[in-house]
């Protein structure tokens, strides 16, 4: 077989952001990537996105954090992070290592934080972009998420793209009434791409205790039981938006990270799946290298926003 | 820190009482490099739901090709494992984890209590190698869940006390109840087990000056320091992370009244 001359070509930009491939790992999912080094080649990956980085270090919530639920999982983190100095200083050089994308994903309290995040972040060596995580609830506003305000989420995505050159990706919360709408927001104020979706809130009972299963009660629902969500939402805002979009939600197979693709998405994120699959980002990869075969698409690039809809 | 994802083989089930199981399996990479007190992240069904790996003790190193797994039935994961039959596979992750330090204290006690003792059968033959003087004492619900476990302690050497709640083997009551007059010339402590039982054996050693160890549980989604959700209060009002800072903690580093 002549494979050397049909690989398909499978690199995607995000913006100013050049991939190797699509397939990159979602914050939180997958540490600071030196938690797998045994376990995945990382240099194979199309990027890496690390946990959530906030100015000062957070402890997080009470347990219990985790609880899994039927096809999902629940988690009630409580975005803990040993801050940005140390996330510099201790993380950053295995992550220069890894000889693969490097997106560090932000969080803050107020929009001053993300921007000081931004502006700490820029000219460190080996980081490759930043994703915004806009699902923190904003303190000044009295806690009401960043992202489910369309002025907060626009006023966040235009205070870090002043603070950096670096490719900003904002990364939208599905627990919004109208996702396009937020999109558009984010898009109009200068995000190079917009990944979706972050954790649905969920919440679960135990019926003999009659306690909350998680110690901050309500949190996260992650996993393939998100997937049809999520991919809804992928499709309605890859058809709104001109900036790419990268695809998060419940992927743990090729068929997943295809379904996405075909629904507009330039690149995929995979989380909750390392945790049960780590070998799932790699199989993802040569799944999606073998559908191309078979489709006979010499890229990529090519099978991107192509659902077909008529007849 | 070195772990490997090995697609196991079943070699052996065995049901030890009534909701108790013991797995052998081939797993020679995990087998190989695991310590007393690590565990490993174990893929308990085929599909979906149930979704995340469950957490198990290393509970003992046949050989350098194989491991025992030993669980209690609690929910679906373990159901699927019970159901498990020779040859079938089992994907593992591991070793993972802090285990048991092992000194030169040349004279120590065990503590176990109902599914804690998995672990402590693996230490007991690794400080028998060395020639340590172990107790051994061990508690349950009823005498069923003991027997299999005493004959091997005690096949290894260790001296063995047992405490059932039903009063079925030993001493009626609570195990920890054994330790205050064992603790006598004792180096070094070890105890897994129901969180009040390892909260008493931590004081009562607290107490004598006695170094323990213990073995905790949480819920854990990776196992791997990835997910940050393995958390319990650890004293200084720090979280403690289970699956790299233990699962084996010295027992002073735990804040025993949260
Ligand atoms: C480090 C460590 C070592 C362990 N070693 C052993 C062992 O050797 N033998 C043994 O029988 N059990 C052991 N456990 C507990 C074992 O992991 C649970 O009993 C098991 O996960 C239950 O799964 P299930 O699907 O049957 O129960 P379900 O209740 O259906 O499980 C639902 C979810 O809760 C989690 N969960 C439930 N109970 C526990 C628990 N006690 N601790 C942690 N997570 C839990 C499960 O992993 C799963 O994610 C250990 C736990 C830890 C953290
Ligand atoms: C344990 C855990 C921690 C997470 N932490 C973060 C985080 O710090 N920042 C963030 O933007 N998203 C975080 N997420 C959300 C994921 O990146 C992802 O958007 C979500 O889990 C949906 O994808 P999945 O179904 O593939 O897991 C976290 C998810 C999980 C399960
Ligand atoms: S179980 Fe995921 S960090 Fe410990």
């Amino acid at each position: 077989m002549e494979q050397m001359n049909t690989a398909p070509d499978m690199s995607v930009s995000l913006g100013p952001l050049v991939l190797t491939n699509p397939v990159m790992t979602a914050s939180g999912t997958f540490g600071y990537a030196e938690e797998f080094v045994s376990l995945v080649p990382l240099h194979e990956l199309g990027g890496v996105v690390v946990k959530g980085i906030s100015v000062a270090p957070r402890a997080g919530n009470p347990p219990p954090r985790v609880v899994e639920t039927p096809c999902g999982m629940l988690n009630a983190i409580g975005l803990e992070n040993v801050g940005v100095d140390r996330f510099i200083s201790e993380k950053m050089p295995f992550l220069r290592t890894c000889e693969c994308r490097v997106i560090v994903n932000i969080l803050g309290d107020f929009i001053e934080e993300y921007a000081e995040l931004a502006a700490r972040l820029t000219d460190i060596p080996g980081v490759d972009g930043l994703e915004i995580n806009i699902s923190c609830p904003n303190v000044k506003k009295g806690g009401v998420a960043f992202g489910t305000v369309p002025e907060m989420a626009a006023a966040v995505t235009r205070a870090v793209r002043e603070s950096t050159h670096l490719p900003v990706i904002v990364k939208l919360s599905p627990n919004v009434t109208d996702i396009v709408t937020m999109a558009k927001v984010v898009e109009d104020n200068g995000a190079h791409a917009i990944s979706l979706i972050n954790t649905l809130i969920g919440m679960a009972i135990d019926v003999r205790t009659r306690r909350p299963k998680l110690g901050n009660i309500i949190g996260g629902l992650s996993g393939p039981a998100i997937k049809p969500v999520a991919l809804r939402m992928v499709w309605q805002v890859a058809s709104a938006v001109r900036v790419p979009v990268i695809g998060i939600g419940g992927i743990g197979t090729a068929e997943d990270a295809v379904e996405f693709l075909l629904a507009g998405a330039t690149a995929v994120q995979v989380g909750t799946a390392n945790f049960y699959n780590p070998s799932a980002v790699c199989e993802i990869l040569t799944g999606i290298q073998k559908y191309l075969l078979e489709q006979g698409e010499q890229s990529v690039q090519s099978i991107i926003g192509t659902l077909r809809l008529e007849g | 820190m070195s772990e490997f994802q090995e697609k196991s083989r079943v070699v052996a089930v065995e049901q030890l009482a009534d909701t108790f199981y013991r797995l052998t399996l081939s797993a020679p990479q995990i087998a190989s490099s695991s310590q007393p007190g690590q565990f490993v992240m174990a893929a308990c069904g085929p599909y979906l739901d149930p979704l995340l790996r469950r957490p198990f003790s290393v509970h003992r190193r046949c050989d350098t090709h194989s491991i025992q797994l030993l669980f209690r039935v609690v929910g679906r994961g373990t159901e699927l494992l019970a159901a498990k039959r020779p040859g079938d596979v089992l994907h593992l992750i591991g070793p993972l984890g802090r285990g048991f330090d092992i000194d030169d204290a040349d004279r120590v006690c065990l503590v176990g209590g109902g599914i804690g003792i998995a672990p402590l059968l693996f230490l007991a033959e690794e400080l028998r190698l060395s020639q340590r003087t172990c107790t051994v004492l061990l508690g349950s619900r009823t005498a069923g869940e003991l027997h299999q476990l005493t004959v091997e302690f005690n096949a290894l050497g260790c001296e063995v006390e047992v405490a059932t709640d039903d009063g079925s083997a030993g001493y009626h009551g609570l195990v920890a109840d054994l330790l205050g007059p064992c603790l006598t010339g004792v180096k070094r402590c070890y105890a897994c087990g129901p969180t009040p039982m390892m909260a008493r054996t931590a004081q009562l050693c607290l107490a004598g000056r006695i170094p323990c160890q213990v073995s905790l549980e949480a819920h854990m989604a990776c196992g791997l320091g990835a997910c940050l959700g393995c958390t319990v209060h650890g004293t200084a009002d720090r979280y403690l992370h289970i699956c790299r800072q233990g699962p084996v903690l010295n027992a002073e580093e735990v804040a025993w009244n949260r």
